[in-house]
């Protein structure tokens, strides 16, 4: 409306404007231009209306006749003549009844009609630690350069930007792609993968970068999670979330309960793996198997149990010592990461509208095998390594009314009793055991003005470092943009 | 070796535990109007199972694993279609490995396809809220949306089951001319209505106001999806001064207090429509839907005058 009235004022004053000597002839051409345009837009757009109108009456019509008919527009009111005809001609006549009663939209040859579905995370923190985040550790963890661990850094910062791209390549697979651009510029492929979606029987296969489907929380993005950060077990473990290059085989039993198995191969590039990946083999493997289902309709469930087995040659760990000091080390070998998790929803009603629970837990549990190469005084020596860590975290958030949710989460780690050999006990020392437990808990409490935005806040108590308490503060948005994606359980 | 083997005994235990192949069309329904629909039109050829309640918000379901495992075993996955379903039902399909049901398959139904849509939005964009740029998804409160679905759906189940084709031709006859008496007996009795002014909850009746001639002079959502202010409901009671209606209308699984604000402060009936089957007690078929719907919007009526 708005633009008719436009359209006939700058007519209207266009009129005597022409007989003016001192308008410009440019000026005549644009305002003729943008007349021309809006003309062919509402051209346009009457065409849109003239032909919904069209399809409308026609699937009036043809409901009017098929009524009238009763069955008309059906094969052979009678048993005999339709079982006769309807298996030779059945595909066709149906493929050709099916589409006349759509009223397909005029999407006349727009070469964008093919493009991906898009979407945009936007992210940004505020961060408040009472701790320096530079030097932030776990202790009895060594951990490798690229994982990603600790509350990030202090104050105002864009957090991670991540754009989304999926379609369904042929009538036989589909793609994705995520990519993510870090707040320090960088820009790294999160996932990047295609799956088939016609081998049927319960199963797909997936090729390329995805995250692994061990445990309950690794496949999920970053936007997904109740928390800001990662449970402490995740970041110590597997490094904050196991991505991998590879190859990924589910299969969903044909069963009432959901049972999922999984296997997958990849390249072991990341953390537990990682260092030189040049080999023709696989540097890594994983079987996951998860259950699920419903008891009531206000209650469901899913629960699984994964293991993750990579190999690390030459992997770079950075350990800390009681002492805040930092020591490079060096692993090879293998390691083998076990995964229990469980998750519990209610919704009254199964309606999660307006009230609804979730209790989740994981327990993850490594074992490493190898020699690490440590660096003891500034002299690097070899030995032997079998070390057995595992941590927990338990966590539950409840949505008290429409749009705010409140969440709990605990959390502990164990780093076991390192086996360096022979010299077991005096290296332990030296390399900074001291069987120390970190440990953290987390309250969070969240906003969410509709399905596509939210506002968090959240404090935690981080003791991961021996001795120190670590009051954090976090102030978080994450916003959808475009493509409305859906969210897994 | 050992894992590998033990992974094989696994699967061939849970292979056995499968319910022996059934020579039932399994359908999946999104919303219990298609499960009633398809059961209406393939009886016991079919065995239909409906993922969502009348007392759930069908934009916002949750892909819970039950939900995956019966997308797995279905023949036929019949939906609202429209973006409705989006949040949930694509990773449903993802993850089932069902190639029958994947977009673009046979196995594969949208009601929303074969009915015209209202409320197609000039331009899709989210500050107008949860809008769907194919237009309003809540075609199931037309019941002649319902007739032009069955028409196709009839079709569609003929082309999956070739085998029982005939049968299925013969229920649809049956079903047409059941509904369309039921069609004409509801559009007398639903003649006082015409022009009766109402104000929705939330815009989820569109096709029944097309249907029976109300007119929405107001709504209680700000904008679709996003729960209604205070300052919203003042607005709307402001506005009703000017342009009174009779009646404010909110569906079976959506919280009646906006609605029971406004009803006490207006002055005028609160209607609590099923909106599917299940969402009241007279709501236990496909009839029952529409006749516990008018009745509703009569009684309120009657009420009001």
């Amino acid at each position: 409306m708005h633009k008719l009235l436009r359209a006939s004022l700058a007519l209207a004053l266009a009129a005597p404007f022409g007989a003016l000597a001192d308008t410009t002839p440019s000026e005549i051409e644009s305002l003729r231009r943008e007349i021309k345009t809006m003309r062919a837009k509402y051209e346009a757009r009457l065409q849109t209306l003239e032909q919904r109108l069209k399809a409308a009456e026609a699937v009036r019509a043809e409901t009017a006749s098929t009524v009238r008919a009763a069955g008309g527009a059906v094969p052979g009111p009678t048993g005999a003549s339709a079982s006769t005809s309807a298996p030779a001609a059945s595909p066709a006549p149906v493929a050709s009844s099916a589409p006349p009663q759509s009223s397909p939209p005029p999407i006349a040859a727009n070469p964008n009609a093919f493009n991906p579905a898009l979407s945009l995370i936007l992210s940004g923190n505020y961060t408040r630690t009472s701790q320096d985040p530079e030097k932030y550790a776990i202790a009895g963890f060594p951990l490798s350069g690229d994982a990603e661990v600790g509350p990030g850094s202090r104050g105002l910062s864009l957090a991670e930007t991540e754009i989304g791209f999926a379609a369904s390549i042929d009538p036989w697979l589909r793609g994705a792609a995520f990519v993510a651009v870090q707040p320090d510029d960088s820009v790294s492929v999160e996932e990047a993968w295609v799956q088939t979606t016609a081998l049927g029987r319960g199963f797909s296969l997936k090729a390329g970068r995805f995250f692994s489907g061990i445990g309950y929380l690794n496949l999920r993005h970053a936007h997904t999670w109740d928390f800001v950060d990662n449970p402490l077990a995740y970041q110590a473990l597997l490094g904050g979330q196991y991505g991998d290059d590879g190859l990924q085989l589910t299969w969903v039993a044909p069963t009432d309960l959901l049972v999922e198995l999984g296997a997958e191969i990849g390249r072991g590039r990341g953390f537990p793996g990682g260092g030189d990946t040049s080999r023709n083999g696989a540097g890594m493997r994983a079987l996951s198997a998860h259950a699920g289902g419903d008891v009531g309709v206000s209650h469901s469930w899913r629960a699984g149990l994964s293991m993750l087995e990579a190999k690390a040659n030459g992997q770079e760990l950075v350990a800390t010592d009681t002492a805040g000091a930092t020591m490079a080390h060096d692993f090879s070998g293998n390691t083998r990461v076990w995964i229990a998790d469980a998750v519990w929803k209610w919704a009254p009603n199964g309606n999660a509208t307006r009230t609804s629970f979730t209790l989740q837990g994981e327990y993850l549990r490594s074992t490493r095998r190898g020699e690490l190469v440590y660096d003891v005084g500034g002299v690097d020596s070899a030995g032997a390594l079998r070390a057995v860590q595992s941590g927990w975290y338990l966590q539950g958030v409840y949505q008290f009314m429409p749009r705010w949710r409140l969440g709990l989460r605990t959390e502990r780690l164990d780093s076991g009793t390192p086996d360096y050999g022979p010299d077991s006990s005096s290296l332990a020392a030296s390399l900074g055991a001291t069987g120390y437990r970190p440990h953290r808990n987390t309250l969070m409490v969240d906003f969410n003005p509709s399905e596509f935005s939210r506002v968090r806040l959240q404090f935690a108590r981080d003791r991961a470092r021996e001795g120190i308490a670590d009051n954090q503060i976090f102030l978080q948005y994450q916003m959808s943009l475009g493509a409305h994606g859906a969210h897994g359980y | 070796m050992k894992r590998k083997t033990l992974f094989v005994l696994v699967a061939a235990l849970l292979a056995l535990l499968a319910p022996a192949a059934q020579a039932a069309l399994r359908v999946f329904a999104c919303e219990p109007e298609w499960g009633a629909l398809a059961q209406e039109l393939g009886g016991d050829l079919l065995e239909v199972s409906v993922a969502t309640t009348a007392l759930q918000d069908p934009h916002r379901i949750q892909a819970r694993p039950s939900l995956i495992a019966r997308a797995r075993n279905a023949d036929l996955v019949v939906c609202t279609g429209a973006e409705l379903e989006i949040g949930w039902l694509p990773m449903l399909l993802q993850q089932s490995g069902n190639a029958k049901v994947q977009p673009g398959q046979p196995g594969n139904f949208a009601a929303a396809d074969f009915v015209p849509k209202l409320d197609i939005p000039d331009r899709p964009d989210r500050s107008q809220g949860d809008v769907h740029a194919a237009g309003n998804p809540h075609i199931q409160t037309d019941p002649r949306n319902i007739a032009q679905v069955a028409v196709a759906l009839a079709a569609r189940l003929q082309q999956i089951d070739p085998a029982n084709a005939g049968r299925y031709a013969q229920r649809a006859t049956d079903f047409a001319q059941r509904w369309q008496q039921a069609i004409a007996r509801w559009s007398a009795q639903a003649a006082p209505l015409q022009g009766v002014p109402v104000v929705s909850q939330h815009k989820a009746f569109v096709y029944l106001y097309d249907w029976l001639g109300l007119r929405e002079v107001a709504v209680l959502e700000p904008k679709p999806g996003v729960e209604p202010t205070v300052s919203h409901l003042q607005s709307v009671l402001a506005s009703l001064k000017a342009t009174p209606a009779r009646m404010v209308l909110y569906a079976a699984y959506q919280d009646p207090r906006p609605s029971e604000w406004l009803s006490g402060h207006a002055g005028i009936a609160m209607v609590k429509l099923p909106f599917t089957l299940g969402g009241t007690e007279g709501a236990k078929d496909l009839f029952g839907l529409f006749d516990d719907t008018v009745a509703r919007l009569l009684a309120a009526a009657g009420a009001s005058r």
